[in-house]
């Protein structure tokens, strides 16, 4: 949780300075005004130079490809990056912000409900909403006061439940819905949702659509975060577009085609940042046929819905789509260790592959390369040489004793293969900068000698140079006969070193493009729902 | 295996060998635990006028270490992989009891009391392995339980008394001494000078051969004088160490049991896929599993050999005593917790040495022997402990933070 949870009451600091002059009769009403707002992290500008604004009582939709900061301007508006760690103003309802915490901006009456909800999952309903701000007395909760004012909200957000029933009994449409209400209860004039809808079915859509134009018609002012487009032009008044820090663009959404969005979010030119290989794709080596997982956690909800395709040898299969289509998930459960009631086929060289757990795949030839490389990928206090082996130990050491020198050797190898920087082969991995990190975790996982390697988000923040030799480790791999399925957020990057490129939305696979045809704006349309 | 991946990836940038850093494999951390564990004798040998530095109290000491630092040996591994263990005490308590019971009541032989006991200990091992590792219970819980368990059934065993196994050959374990070879010099123990004498040329043709073979390999390697400063050195620790014990009564077979528990899991935690299973899990549980390591069963196996560790301990225990009470064993649990944290385990799983852990073990019972030889209360004994432990999870958690 990013939040700090709002648990105890504390004497609130005097964060909005009315300003008298400003607001000016006549023209259009703003409740929020971002003026010139430049956030940077250490190398990087998240924020540059953005303005935005959003009218009282309107559906603002800010949308961008992932990275274009659009988390950023929200974290700063909602006082997580405080006052003085950004330059620029923001004033709301005419007075001017100056955050010190996230608290602050909750006072001020600015609701930002995240994709990863932050409710306590054993509380109740009625304990989660008004946690924080509880009816109370001396530090004695009045639960009947509680109660009857939780009823209340839920009617106002249409979620027919017992406020004492626990977080954790409802789906992720009506937990989302709590965290609304918990705005609501707060009345909170400034409502940000981001992304609301990717865990949401149809129904829980529409229902959550209709709560937002009846919260609009009393008033409260919505950021919606989307990336899908086509829901963008359902329910938002205006669109502001954000892209590589950007404000790139904002206007009502009647003059907001679904093309040109995806045309402004898309934009710059795609450089020679790519080295293009040509490679002749040789016969089938996997063939994934009706693949469907279900959701760990919601054993009813298909994360990944009758997906069939196949992986040729010598080429690399980019899998394009948003976050939240299944991409990663689609990899994982290929690689077993991801989802529960899993369906489908796998075929490996033509014949039927049997594989419930990573070390089954990797002894058949399929590795995977975690798109979270901290969590998944190494062990940061281990030392290079022990990541560097640690997947191919059963391989190389059939009676587990180690031969100390020969894992030294081999490791050596990789370190001069993939070129990385280290003082020794006994250095922590956590020590390394984040591109040798990533090159550890491949050579880790070409040290398997896969036939079909996955990368899931193979360049994710590590920096340019270090890109573009991953892109040449991975052409070299191909050349060699290995397969490469790579999964990306970063359109140039699919569309540049891609073979051939799958798109998938929401589960399922919705195109299939050779890299002479695909466009970003095509992949794009693809992945946010068009067809 | 000729590896066709990596072969051609890339031109080669760094000639073979390049210029690595030389490989010691040793934390810094221990470095600083044998300087502490230095101190604090240092400390006692003024406080006790000498006598704690004789031979013939080093030589107790050692002894008195001996049952935490054979549990010590496998509770790193325990601790590496995030886990905890609270039954030792109990465990031990109860172990002892059932072989000083087999042997006094139903009279079995000694040498089939100790197997029987050994497997009961493996046993144990695999119960709360299971439970751990298939079932999914924190592993402080299923020892805690098991700790109640375990104290419940020494209870039941010994019935409240105290049992004395009168067997000369079962006192050995934890009492017996390696006997003279040839000398008949009293103060002189020539077996165990032998061994010592053994153990010193082991090492320096282990320390020749490593070298050697990293050398056939073109891997960097310390230049000979400094080679030659290490060995030197170590041959005289390890001569030091010996000597203590040959200028009093001899080697005591527990330390010999104690010294082949640390070779064999020294062995299995730095040269074994086991080991580096057991390190991966505790430094990151999902890249282990990701990386196709069988969690399951590498968490039950470490249970399975802490319950043998355990056995072997309860039978050291209760020779070196040679009493099996209600009561024994009660706390141990604590003392060998401490020892692997004060020999740089970490609280958090993924880091620890079974070299340190012996030294924290050796710490821990040089405080008690030392704070005894000044006739202080058991008050200060634990007060200080307390401190101590506190210490030295207090810079682990520091020197963890500003990594």
């Amino acid at each position: 949780m990013k939040f700090e949870s709002a648990c105890v009451r504390r004497p609130h600091r005097s964060s909005v300075r009315p300003i008298k002059t400003w607001k000016v009769k006549g023209m259009d009403d703003y409740i929020l005004e971002m003026n010139h707002i430049t956030k940077e992290f250490p190398g990087v500008k998240a924020l540059n130079d953005v303005s935005f604004n959003v009218k009282r009582g309107e559906i603002h939709a800010l949308v961008g490809e992932n990275g274009a900061g659009k988390s950023t301007l929200m974290k700063v508006l909602a006082g997580v990056y405080p006052f003085g760690s950004y330059i620029g103003a923001m004033m709301f309802n005419g007075a001017e912000l100056q955050f010190a915490g996230t608290r602050d901006s909750e006072k001020a009456g600015i609701s930002i409900i995240f994709q990863e909800l932050a409710l306590v999952k054993q509380m109740s309903i009625r304990e989660n909403i008004y946690l924080g701000s509880e009816f109370q007395k001396n530090g004695i909760i009045d639960w009947d006061a509680t109660f009857v004012a939780a009823s209340k909200v839920l009617d106002e957000v249409h979620l027919n439940r017992n406020p004492l029933t626990k977080v954790i009994d409802l789906g992720v449409g009506e937990q989302q819905l709590v965290e609304i209400a918990k705005a609501v209860s707060k009345k909170a004039s400034l409502l940000i949702l981001d992304e609301p809808t990717a865990a949401l079915t149809e129904t829980e859509t529409e229902n959550l659509m209709q709560i937002l134009r009846d919260l609009r018609a009393k008033g409260v002012s919505c950021i919606y975060i989307s990336h899908k487009i086509s829901e963008v032009a359902q329910i938002a008044d205006r669109v502001t577009v954000l892209r590589d820090g950007r404000a790139i663009g904002t206007d009502d959404v009647k003059n907001m085609t679904e093309e040109r969005m995806i045309r402004l979010m898309v934009g710059h030119e795609i450089t020679q940042r790519f080295p293009r290989v040509d490679h002749t794709p040789g016969e089938t080596v996997l063939e994934v046929r009706g693949w469907t997982v279900h959701d760990p956690d919601v054993p009813t909800r298909k994360v990944i819905d009758n997906v069939s395709f196949s992986v040729r040898k010598g080429e690399i299969l980019g899998i394009a789509g948003l976050m939240g289509a299944g991409r990663t998930e689609l990899a994982m459960s290929i690689f077993g260790s991801y989802g529960v009631g899993r369906t489908g086929e796998l075929l490996l060289n033509g014949k039927k592959m049997v594989a419930n757990s990573p070390s089954a795949c990797i002894e058949k030839g399929v590795a995977y390369l975690s798109e979270d490389r901290k969590r998944y990928g190494f062990i940061a206090m281990m030392d290079l040489r022990g990541n560097m082996t640690l997947a191919s130990m059963e391989k190389l050491w059939k009676n587990g004793i180690i031969d100390g020198n020969e894992e030294i050797r081999r490791t050596e190898q990789y370190v001069r293969d993939l070129s990385i920087k280290t003082p020794s082969v006994e250095q922590k991995v956590g020590n390394l900068s984040g591109g040798n990190q990533q090159k550890v975790v491949v050579g880790k996982w070409l040290m398997t000698q896969p036939k079909v390697l996955f990368l899931d988000e193979p360049t994710r923040g590590i920096d340019v140079g270090a890109k573009i030799e991953i892109y040449n480790i991975m052409n070299q791999l191909v050349e060699q006969g290995v397969c490469i399925v790579m999964i990306s957020s970063e359109l140039p990057e699919i569309l540049g070193i891609s073979d051939r490129i799958l798109v998938m939305h929401m589960g399922r696979l919705v195109g299939d493009l050779s890299w002479k045809e695909a466009t970003q704006e095509k992949v794009m349309y693809l992945a946010t729902g068009g067809r | 295996m000729e590896n066709v991946n990596s072969k051609t990836v890339m031109q080669p940038q760094n000639s073979p060998g390049g210029n690595w850093r030389s490989r010691m494999r040793i934390n810094v951390r221990q470095y600083t635990m044998i300087i502490a564990l230095l101190l604090v004798w240092s400390i006692f040998t003024v406080l006790t006028k000498r006598i704690f530095i004789s031979p013939r109290n080093l030589s107790n000491l050692f002894l008195q270490s001996a049952t935490v630092a054979i549990i010590a040996c496998t509770m790193v591994l325990v601790m590496v992989a995030g886990h905890i263990d609270l039954s030792v005490g109990s465990a031990v308590g109860f172990t002892g009891a059932v072989v000083a019971t087999l042997i006094t009541k139903a009279g079995w032989p000694t040498l089939l009391a100790i197997p029987v006991t050994l497997l009961l200990g493996l046993v144990i091992g695999l119960w709360q392995g299971y439970w751990v590792a298939y079932v999914g219970v924190p592993a402080f819980i299923v020892t805690l339980a098991g700790q109640l368990i375990m104290r419940g059934g020494l209870l039941g065993v010994t019935g409240g008394n105290t049992i004395s196994p009168n067997s000369e050959l079962f006192r050995q374990f934890g009492q017996g001494y390696l006997p003279q070879l040839f000398m008949k010099v009293a103060g002189f123990n020539d077996f165990s000078a032998l061994i010592g004498i053994l153990a010193i040329i082991l090492y320096n043709v282990s320390a020749v051969r490593s070298r050697r073979g990293r050398i056939k390999h073109g891997f960097a390697v310390s230049s000979p004088r400094k080679q030659i400063l290490i060995q030197v050195s170590m041959s005289v620790v390890i001569a030091l160490v010996f000597a203590i014990m040959v200028f009093y009564h001899g080697i005591p077979y527990a330390i010999l049991i104690v010294m082949a528990m640390v070779l064999i899991f020294s062995f299995v935690s730095q040269n074994m896929t086991f080991g580096r299973y057991v390190y991966a899990i505790g430094g990151n549980r999902d890249a282990a599993q990701l990386s196709g390591i069988n969690v399951k069963k590498t968490n039950f196996l470490i249970f399975v050999l802490q319950g043998l560790a355990v056995a072997i301990a309860g039978i050291v225990y209760t020779s070196r005593l040679n009493a099996a009470t209600g009561g024994a064993g009660s706390g141990m649990e604590l003392d060998v917790i401490a020892a692997c944290i004060i020999g740089g385990t970490s609280t958090m799983g993924g880091e620890g040495t079974v070299f340190g852990a012996i030294i924290g073990a050796l710490v821990m019972a040089s405080l008690d022997n030392g704070m005894s030889l000044m006739n202080l209360g058991v008050v200060y004994q634990y007060v200080v402990k307390g401190i101590v432990l506190l210490i030295a999870v207090a810079v682990d958690v520091s020197t963890r933070k500003k990594q």
